[in-house]
């Protein structure tokens, strides 16, 4: 890391001076490409946000790719069902790391309005990790681009050295994750223990 | 409605068509035909009476129901014969139910809804496919076989369409219990946090 | 590769051109399709279920979601319904107010028809941008009323939830002199363009007799010739009271499907200027309706209207409880696929998309 007051005192000079990680994530976080992957409604808001009015090419995502070995970002944009879970987690897989996963909408956070649903995924975190979760019901284009930035913020955080590395700068850390399984009555397995881990409900008795 | 009724008993008199009033303002009646004469009474209705246009298709679960009538029982009292009102109660088993939505676009006019009734909710649960008739249908019927459970003879491709092939129920009859998958919810109240909480305490 | 040396093809349902998660299994011979299987069910939301124990009212949202681009008159078609099912009347006003953000919804559903046919055919983005930008103007003016862009959530059971603001007639009195402009653009650009002739005449021809039979509905039944439209039909609302033209295509094919949605864009805005221009004051809902703890009478009731992509018809099964006994959504989207794969047949693997897109379709309404 180079020391704030070294690094403008140069720069008045003209001379611009970076860490490596910076400049890696640097380039990373101002050209993330999204995979091109609209699920529902939330890939309406999704598709204005790149139109003319709010622009996502401000932020260097312009360049949505159809296929998941040319993107380093999904945006699960709308509900995920039980019938459609294993093949988001198959493109999650076939996507080249670093990845990262924006959730997009109530639904694909927790389910959103659909979650007493019998086919309705409650929730995409059950099977991939993900990065930011962007509340709404659709969020609005603004809130989408607030999300995205959250996660170039996320990125310019992230280390390549040590113990609180980037998940994808860590040998152990897996990048493919196991496909569910269509059951009789519901996916197999219905969650992924190692990821998707409940916090205790905790709520007072009135 | 009623004279669609009589043009069907001339044309086709050992057909069993009755009519189901439609209580309520909205007063659209229906029609209904038994699964033997289901497909000689579509063909009808298209050919001759102009109704082209199938419109909806959908599946109706009827549970097996207790009905309160008023019924009228003669009895003699004191020498003089008298009408005494009894309530008595009648069994109506449970049934899976067709129902179609058509429409004439070349009279415009309609909707006229035709009904066919199951035996039963467990083994008798067939009536003839109307997709010869009106292709209209073919998508919609496959949705009631897959989401009620009723099949349907004749169907050209009869299998699941919404739920994957290999799922084993059907979802939309009344009867139908959703997996427990309450793991984490965000804000959970009523019945959903004693489910969550019972399930946790479990663990 | 088969013995017979097809290959399939499994299309979707990640795929820029099928419109959401819809997927096609496509059995071609060399280029040319000999089989095509539809698969659905990727956004099986099971709304119908969920409105099993919701109230009445509080499926007015989830319509929103059915065809999510067009939320306004999903709210209608199932105010419509219940209103045909409980016997309740609508005020004079609120029915000028639904027509206006009906007949808006419309305008810009065919609007962004327009961007989404053109990126089916590889015009990847540029006519969208033009679409977007206008939708993003009628969108204003929804947030401005509704409070929501795309979830509107604003029709009631006999009327609408609330009144217009002030100075809303007037913006969209402006909007809808505006807008012409950028239909005479669109046309310009499109309608006699080598590009897009050689690639929509032609192709999947559909007869009038075919899509009558096959359920298709709205635009795609109008462009093979047959003179039906439910708001002339059926006559729901204060469509009588409108001049307007519907207009009909001569082959059906995806070049008739294509123009007749520009055609019907244009009629709309005639409608939108005659119901800016007599929209009288009066209550915005009827005061003897019941929203929360509304229970309609036993019985059931068939209510549908022209939506911009077809039929949308509601089918309620009333118990007399607070709760519907069956919630139906006829989806015009899923119906007009029956004819999908007779249409494709024969065709070049590049023409499924343009039929699929010429078709004109939404999962959210597909699945539901």
């Amino acid at each position: 890391m180079v020391d704030e007051e070294l690094r403008s005192d140069l720069q008045k000079r003209g001379i611009f001076v970076a860490s490596f990680e910076d400049l890696y994530n640097w380039g990373r976080k101002n050209s993330l490409w999204p995979l091109q992957f609209g699920l529902a409604c939330c890939a309406i808001e999704m598709i204005a946000t790149a139109a003319a009015r709010f622009d996502m090419a401000r932020f260097g995502a312009e360049v949505f790719r159809p296929s998941p070995r040319q993107a380093d970002l999904m945006i699960i944009a709308g509900t995920v069902t039980k019938k459609m879970a294993p093949l988001v987690v198959r493109l999650y897989n076939q996507m080249p790391e670093p990845k990262y996963v924006i959730a997009m909408g109530a639904c694909a956070i927790s389910g959103g309005p659909f979650k007493e649903g019998y086919n309705v995924l409650k929730g995409m975190d059950r099977y991939i990790p993900v990065d930011v979760a962007i509340p709404g019901c659709p969020p609005r284009p603004e809130a989408l681009l607030e999300g995205l930035i959250k996660l170039q913020k996320k990125i310019e955080g992230q280390r390549l050295f040590g113990s609180h590395r980037a998940r994808h700068a860590d040998a152990g850390d897996p990048a493919e994750y196991p496909v569910p399984a269509y059951g009789a009555h519901d996916l197999e397995p219905p969650l992924n223990p190692a990821l998707f881990k409940p916090r205790p409900v905790r709520r007072d008795e009135a | 409605m009623t004279d669609v009724l009589q043009a069907i008993r001339a044309a086709l008199p050992a057909a069993t068509v009755e009519l189901i009033n439609n209580p309520g303002p909205g007063a659209q009646h229906s029609l209904l035909v038994s699964a033997n004469d289901g497909r000689a009474v579509a063909k009808f209705l298209r050919d001759s009476l102009g109704f082209d246009f199938c419109s909806n298709v959908t599946g109706v679960d009827w549970l097996p129901r207790k009905v309160q009538e008023t019924v009228s029982r003669k009895e003699s009292v004191e020498g003089a014969g008298k009408e005494i009102p009894e309530t008595v109660e009648r069994d109506i088993p449970g049934f899976l139910e067709a129902v179609y939505h058509l429409y004439s676009i070349s009279k415009k006019s309609g909707p006229l809804t035709m009904r066919m009734r199951t035996g039963d909710r467990a083994g008798d649960v067939t009536v003839p496919s109307l997709t010869p008739v009106w292709k209209s249908a073919e998508f919609q019927e496959r949705e009631a076989y897959d989401l009620f459970g009723i099949r349907f003879e004749g169907h050209p491709d009869l299998r699941r369409i919404l739920m994957w092939d290999g799922f084993a129920d059907h979802p939309m009859r009344k009867d139908y219990a959703a997996p427990d998958d309450c793991e984490y919810e965000p804000t959970p109240h009523d019945e959903t946090l004693a489910r969550v909480k019972a399930r946790q305490e479990a663990t | 590769m088969s013995p017979d040396r097809t290959i399939d093809v499994s299309l979707g349902p990640q795929h820029p051109s099928t419109h959401g998660v819809f997927r096609m299994n496509v059995t071609l011979d060399g280029e040319t399709v000999v089989k095509l299987r539809p698969i659905f069910g990727y956004l099986h939301r099971n709304h119908e279920k969920i409105a099993e124990n919701n109230s009445w009212l509080a499926s007015m949202p989830y319509t929103d979601r059915l065809d999510y681009i067009c939320s306004l008159t999903n709210n209608w078609a199932y105010a419509l319904a219940v209103e045909k099912l409980a016997g309740i009347e609508v005020t004079e006003r609120a029915e000028y107010i639904r027509v206006i953000v009906g007949e808006l919804t419309r305008v810009q559903n065919h609007a962004s028809f327009l961007g989404f046919v053109l990126g089916d055919m590889g015009a990847w983005g540029t006519a969208l941008m033009y679409a977007f930008r206008e939708r993003e103007k009628i969108l204003d003016l929804f947030e401005a009323l509704t409070g929501a862009r795309m979830m509107c959530n604003y029709m009631r059971f006999g009327g609408c939830r609330c009144d217009l603001p002030t100075g809303w007639l007037d913006a969209a009195r402006k909007l809808v002199e505006g807008f012409p402009a950028f239909l005479d653009e669109m046309e310009a650009l499109l309608t006699g363009n080598e590009i897009l002739l050689a690639r929509l005449q032609g192709v999947a021809p559909l007869s009038a007799a075919r899509a009558i039979n096959g359920g298709m509905s709205g635009p795609g039944l109008r462009a093979s010739g047959v003179d039906y439209d439910i708001r002339k039909v059926d006559g729901y609302g204060i469509y009588n009271r409108f001049h307007f033209r519907v207009p009909r295509g001569p082959a059906g094919d995806c070049y008739d499907r294509f123009m007749l949605r520009v055609l019907e864009a244009r009629e709309s805005l005639n409608i939108l200027k005659q119901a800016i221009s007599g929209i009288p004051d009066g209550p915005i809902i009827n005061p003897k309706s019941k929203q929360r703890g509304f229970r309609p009478p036993v019985g059931e009731a068939y209510g549908r209207i022209e939506g911009p992509k077809g039929e949308l018809g509601f089918y309620l099964i009333s118990d007399g409880s607070g709760r519907p006994y069956r919630y139906r959504v006829r989806p015009p989207s899923l119906i007009n696929l029956t004819l999908l794969e007779e249409l494709c047949l024969g065709t070049k693997l590049a023409d499924v998309m343009v039929i699929l897109g010429s078709i004109d379709i939404v999962l959210g309404e597909v699945d539901r």
